[in-house]
């Protein structure tokens, strides 16, 4: 109970160490969804609507690559990375450029598979009318991505969730170095092996919360969509 | 006035699934402008000879050339109105303004009259797809005239829908035709048949039985399939 206790006197006294972590958190995670979807979104609607030998294949690898553990991701980041590694000269092991790397390549399989079985259905459903209107190439894929709009948000929402809750990857990229690149997650586990529980209790219940929000944004992008005859 | 497709000729047409013949041996040519009604009984393969046309089915064998061009390639002269419309996830008039995006940069106001004229134009702001059945249908029409297609292929486009709506469409797809646009339509109901045609393409079982003005198509059919149709028996 004083853990408890302690860890909302954390949250409500704004305590600089916890928002400290909680601010890098975000923001990796923002900086990592940003460049995913710039990624993902493009990709998973180019799968759904062209057609090419291998195409089911690459579908095939991407649904499994959802699944891809974050400690092999964040090993194969590593190795990348390491002083030895082919891009080692960048110098970016154990900084947070390595851990939005690590979280990119994680979540971007997630928003691809995702998005690419929502423009599926769209494009199922759209095909004739825009080959009848004589709408291909970038033109369709803009399309699909504008009129899949809040069906893609969730998708964007869940890359969100994969990569806020993560640990394993940004762990062996980032080091989890005090002030530098020390998320919630990894804060975490470091105090919970302390027996630290107040902090780690405090950076749990804001990850709770972060989660609940991105849930409720999910349901509430859904119901918007479905009223307004746009889902 | 819009370049024509005409003369459409459909030689040897054959569109198969496994060893069923959907289409088997068609021969068409229409010449004339004006508008062209297809009849038939469910299955016939209407619908089939339709998209064969637009280019949105490869047939197994045969040629199809419209004026001196391919379905293909006479695309951006053609436009199509299906049986259930598909509209975009946005506002009516942004419907509009996808299909036709120069016209939305250079005369927008055109694409509010295109909505007048389909007597829409107070839902120009509305998610299209919170129109009704007959509305969504009338802004399909809408959008496939701003390219002023030489040919408009309408698949049942007033199927199921109101008496208001169908008498919008007819007044448009007449008006059109009368611009210089070749209409060929699909369509199950006689009476629509008797306003809008000038020439009945009548199929049945996948083959063309009879091709014929639509005065005497009515007045003395001359297939029995085609008598049964109009006589209201049922087909199977």
């Amino acid at each position: 109970m004083n853990a408890l206790a302690e860890a909302f006197r954390l949250i409500i006294t704004l305590d600089a160490d916890l928002f400290e972590i909680l601010w890098l958190s975000i923001r990796v995670s923002l900086i990592a969804l940003a460049i995913s979807a710039v990624i993902s979104l493009p990709l998973g609607t180019w799968l759904a609507i062209t057609r090419f030998p291998g195409r089911k294949f690459c579908i095939l690898v991407l649904n499994a690559l959802m699944g891809m553990p974050p400690v092999v991701v964040g090993l194969m980041v590593y190795l990348l990375l390491s002083r030895s590694g082919p891009l080692g000269w960048m110098g970016l092991l154990y900084t947070p450029t390595a851990m939005i790397i690590a979280q990119v390549v994680l979540i971007t399989p997630i928003i691809a598979a995702l998005s690419n079985q929502v423009i599926e259905n769209l494009h199922q459903e759209y095909r004739d009318t825009f080959y009848s209107m004589g709408v291909t190439g970038r033109r369709a894929v803009v399309a699909y991505l504008v009129d899949a709009r809040y069906a893609l948000t969730t998708c964007i929402l869940a890359g969100f969730g994969r990569a806020i809750a993560e640990v394993g990857a940004v762990i062996i990229v980032g080091g989890n170095i005090d002030h530098l690149t020390r998320v919630m997650t990894t804060a975490i586990a470091l105090e919970t092996s302390k027996g630290n529980l107040s902090l780690a209790l405090g950076l749990g219940a804001v990850l709770l919360a972060l989660s609940l929000l991105v849930n409720a944004l999910v349901i509430g992008v859904r119901e918007y969509a479905a009223k307004r005859q746009y889902a | 006035m819009p370049d024509s497709l005409l003369p459409i000729r459909i030689r040897d047409l054959r569109l198969s699934k496994g060893d069923r013949a959907l289409l088997a041996g068609i021969n068409l040519t229409i010449e004339d402008p004006g508008i062209t009604v297809i009849m038939g009984p469910n299955g016939a393969g209407k619908t089939l000879l339709l998209r064969c046309l637009h280019g949105l089915i490869k047939p197994d064998r045969g040629q199809i050339t419209l004026g001196p061009l391919g379905p293909e390639s006479s695309r951006d002269q053609q436009a199509m109105v299906f049986q259930h419309p598909v509209l975009l996830r946005r506002t009516a008039l942004q419907n509009l303004a996808f299909a036709a995006p120069e016209l939305a940069r250079s005369e927008p106001q055109r694409l509010i009259s295109a909505l007048a004229a389909v007597h829409l134009a107070d839902r120009a702001d509305q998610p299209a797809r919170m129109l009704s059945g007959g509305e969504q249908q009338r802004l399909a029409l809408a959008r496939a005239l701003l390219s002023q297609p030489a040919l408009l292929l309408l698949d049942e486009a007033t199927a199921s829908l109101d008496p208001a709506s169908v008498l919008v469409i007819e007044s448009l797809v007449k008006a059109q035709s009368a611009q210089g646009t070749k209409v060929i339509l699909i369509s199950h109901d006689q009476g629509q048949a008797r306003r809008l045609a000038d020439e009945i393409v009548f199929i049945s079982d996948g083959q063309i039985t009879e091709q014929s003005p639509a005065d005497s198509f009515f007045s003395a059919p001359r297939t029995p399939m085609a008598r049964a149709y109009l006589a209201g028996e049922i087909l199977l």
